[in-house]
């Protein structure tokens, strides 16, 4: 009994040959990889959303030293909350994310692959061997891929161990050096200095995926998906209140109404866009669109149902955040507790409106002054709930039960 | 001859580094493992180990402390991870977790006194389009009801009877 396979929608990957990718690659110069990248203007699929042919440019471009060698690492993290694709795509569709890592060495000229995969996963982990053992004996990976003398890459799995920090790349590079999942100060960049400090490409599974597309389909294929400044289709992990959770494809640029359409969540009450470091959507926003110019995700959709308190809500993804803050700087340390507590008084009905403002001013502070993304984003839920659902939120009354509203 | 369990575990520990490279990025994939045979990464195990990374104890206790999948102390044979995350929440949860609690006696954060189980919540398990989910081990086991919580804990058990011969690990 390993009822993990989720419903899935059919996928463009389903469709890219294993191969096509790599081979077209291996026709081009690295610039000509990098410059086709490029083109086809493909950001991150983690979230964030940098432009994956900028980041390999400045990795080929930096300077190893002497005797080391350049990294490419695939972060296999997947920690945020209501994101579940990336483990679709490892078990379906491993090749097309090894074979993109495989095109970033070319491209960058890295010696050695990582991926760096959630212990929550390891139970894909004897699949994923299997794969790269397959790549390995049929001349993909290891010494002279594809009989090209001097193309040498392997990859290698190492596990996480339960902290969702350490999917932020520069506390998993923390982590891969075998210490505390504690994020960097930025600069200097991966790809500059990364893993044991040399040039480092991080980027997310179905990034990956998608880079083996692209160099077998072409840029202008590519881009004539999605939006201008969001090109392509993307991945998402959709879960909640709806008839049929799971994962899907859309072009970048889908309207929130329109995803509610397809996996049966019309009449929903607010969605929640990126996870717990994403904003909460409501009704009267569903014509908005999922790209990066407007709800920017690494493709976490939740729904949720009339009916459903959007306090209880936000009180979760604070539990989440207080949890899995590294506390290594006050801002998210100390304002993530501060606004669990907070959260409790608005249950309890015992929060004046001054203090709802001063925990407000208190998210601001977070997200200009932590250090990294994790408390930068984590009042978000909080603040966009409050800002929405403000008949929710103040003058609740304790019920009997202890319960609330 | 039965070696002692101190000495045991001080040579697998040797074993292990011998194996993984005596450097700093292999001290996760070393605690790992080293928690995987033991159960736990105890203190004598985190001093073997700094000692031979030439790292100081402190160093080695700070990463084991940080990560919720290592600990010092010993835990159940199987662990049990149930997701508080929101996905989960919304299908159920609370009950799962209540019903776990009634199955095998103990409250969240204990181990059951014969040492084969113990309960803990956990963070998103990438599960969320099956809530509500949990994590016995490795194993994965999704859209969990308090009617199922018998099966999944019986799951467990045939596996004890399985290794019927096999003791827990060192505690
Ligand atoms: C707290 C935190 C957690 C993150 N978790 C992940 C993750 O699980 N997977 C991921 O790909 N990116 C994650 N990211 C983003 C990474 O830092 C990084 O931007 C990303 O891996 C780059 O890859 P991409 O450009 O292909 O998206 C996280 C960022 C933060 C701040
Ligand atoms: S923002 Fe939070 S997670 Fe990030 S470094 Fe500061 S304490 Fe750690
Ligand atoms: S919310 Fe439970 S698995 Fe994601």
């Amino acid at each position: 009994m390993q009822p993990t396979e989720s419903k899935r929608a059919p996928l463009t990957f389903d469709s890219i040959e294993s191969g096509a990718g790599l081979a077209a690659a291996m026709k081009k110069s690295r610039a000509d990889i990098i410059a086709e990248l490029s083109a086809s203007r493909l950001r991150g699929r983690g979230g964030a959303g940098f432009p994956t042919g900028t980041k390999w440019n400045l990795a080929a471009a930096a300077h190893v030293r002497e005797g080391q060698f350049k990294y490419v690492v695939c972060n296999a993290d997947e920690g945020e909350p209501g994101t579940f694709k990336d483990r679709v795509l490892l078990l379906e569709h491993a090749d097309l994310v090894l074979e993109g890592m495989t095109i970033a060495s070319r491209a960058i000229g890295a010696k050695k692959g990582i991926l760096y995969l959630r212990a929550e996963y390891a139970y894909l982990r004897p699949h994923l061997e299997e794969v790269l053992a397959r790549r390995r004996a049929t001349g993909r990976l290891g010494q002279g891929i594809l009989r090209v003398t001097g193309f040498d890459f392997d990859v290698e799995i190492r596990m996480g161990a339960g902290a969702y920090v350490c999917g932020e790349e520069t506390a998993l590079i923390e982590s891969l050096e075998g210490n505390r999942g504690e994020p960097r100060n930025r600069p200097p960049f991966p790809v500059d200095t990364g893993f044991l400090g040399q040039p480092t490409v991080v980027n997310n599974v179905e990034t990956f995926a998608a880079v083996t597309a692209i160099l077998a389909r072409g840029a202008e294929w590519f881009r004539s998906m999605g939006t201008a400044a969001s090109a392509g289709f993307k991945l998402f992990s959709v879960s909640g209140d709806c008839e049929r959770p799971g994962v899907y494809e859309f072009p970048l640029g889908t309207t929130i109404a329109e995803l509610l359409e397809r996996v049966g969540g019309t009449g929903a009450k607010a969605v929640q866009v990126g996870g717990a470091s994403g904003t909460c959507v409501p009704a009267s926003q569903f014509d908005r669109r999922i790209a990066f110019e407007d709800l920017a995700t690494g493709g976490a959709i939740i729904v949720f149902a009339p009916g459903r308190d959007m306090l209880h809500v936000a009180r979760n993804f604070m539990e989440f955040f207080v949890h899995e803050s590294c506390g290594q700087c006050t801002p998210c340390r100390a304002g993530n507790a501060k606004l669990l507590e907070g959260i409790g008084m608005l249950e309890r009905g015992e929060c004046s409106t001054a203090y709802l403002q001063e925990l407000l001013a208190l998210c601001e502070t977070m997200q200009v002054a932590s250090k990294c993304g994790l408390g930068q984003s984590s009042p978000n839920a909080f603040v966009s709930i409050v800002r929405h659902f403000p008949d929710e939120i103040l003058g609740r009354t304790p019920t009997a039960a202890g319960g609330v509203r | 001859m039965l070696a002692n369990p101190q000495q045991q575990l001080l040579d697998d520990v040797q074993a292990i580094v011998g194996r993984l490279g005596r450097t700093r990025p292999a001290l996760l994939p070393i605690l790992e493992e080293v928690q995987a045979r033991h159960g736990c990464v105890p203190d004598a195990a985190m001093q073997a180990v700094a000692d031979a990374l030439g790292i100081h104890p402190s160093e080695v206790h700070g990463v084991v402390s940080f990560y919720a999948f290592l600990h010092h102390e010993a835990r159940g044979r199987f662990q049990l991870r149930l997701c508080r995350t929101i996905g989960c929440d919304l299908a159920g949860t609370a009950r799962v977790a209540r019903q776990l609690e009634n199955e095998l006696g103990i409250a969240f954060g204990e181990t059951t006194r014969d040492g084969r189980f113990s309960l803990e919540w956990a963070s998103c398990l990438g599960q969320c389009d099956q809530g509500p989910a949990l994590l016995a081990n490795e194993r994965v086991y999704t859209r969990v009801t308090p009617e199922r919580v018998h099966e999944v804990i019986e799951d467990c058990r045939r596996v004890f009877g399985a290794h019927a011969a096999q003791p827990a690990p060192a505690h």
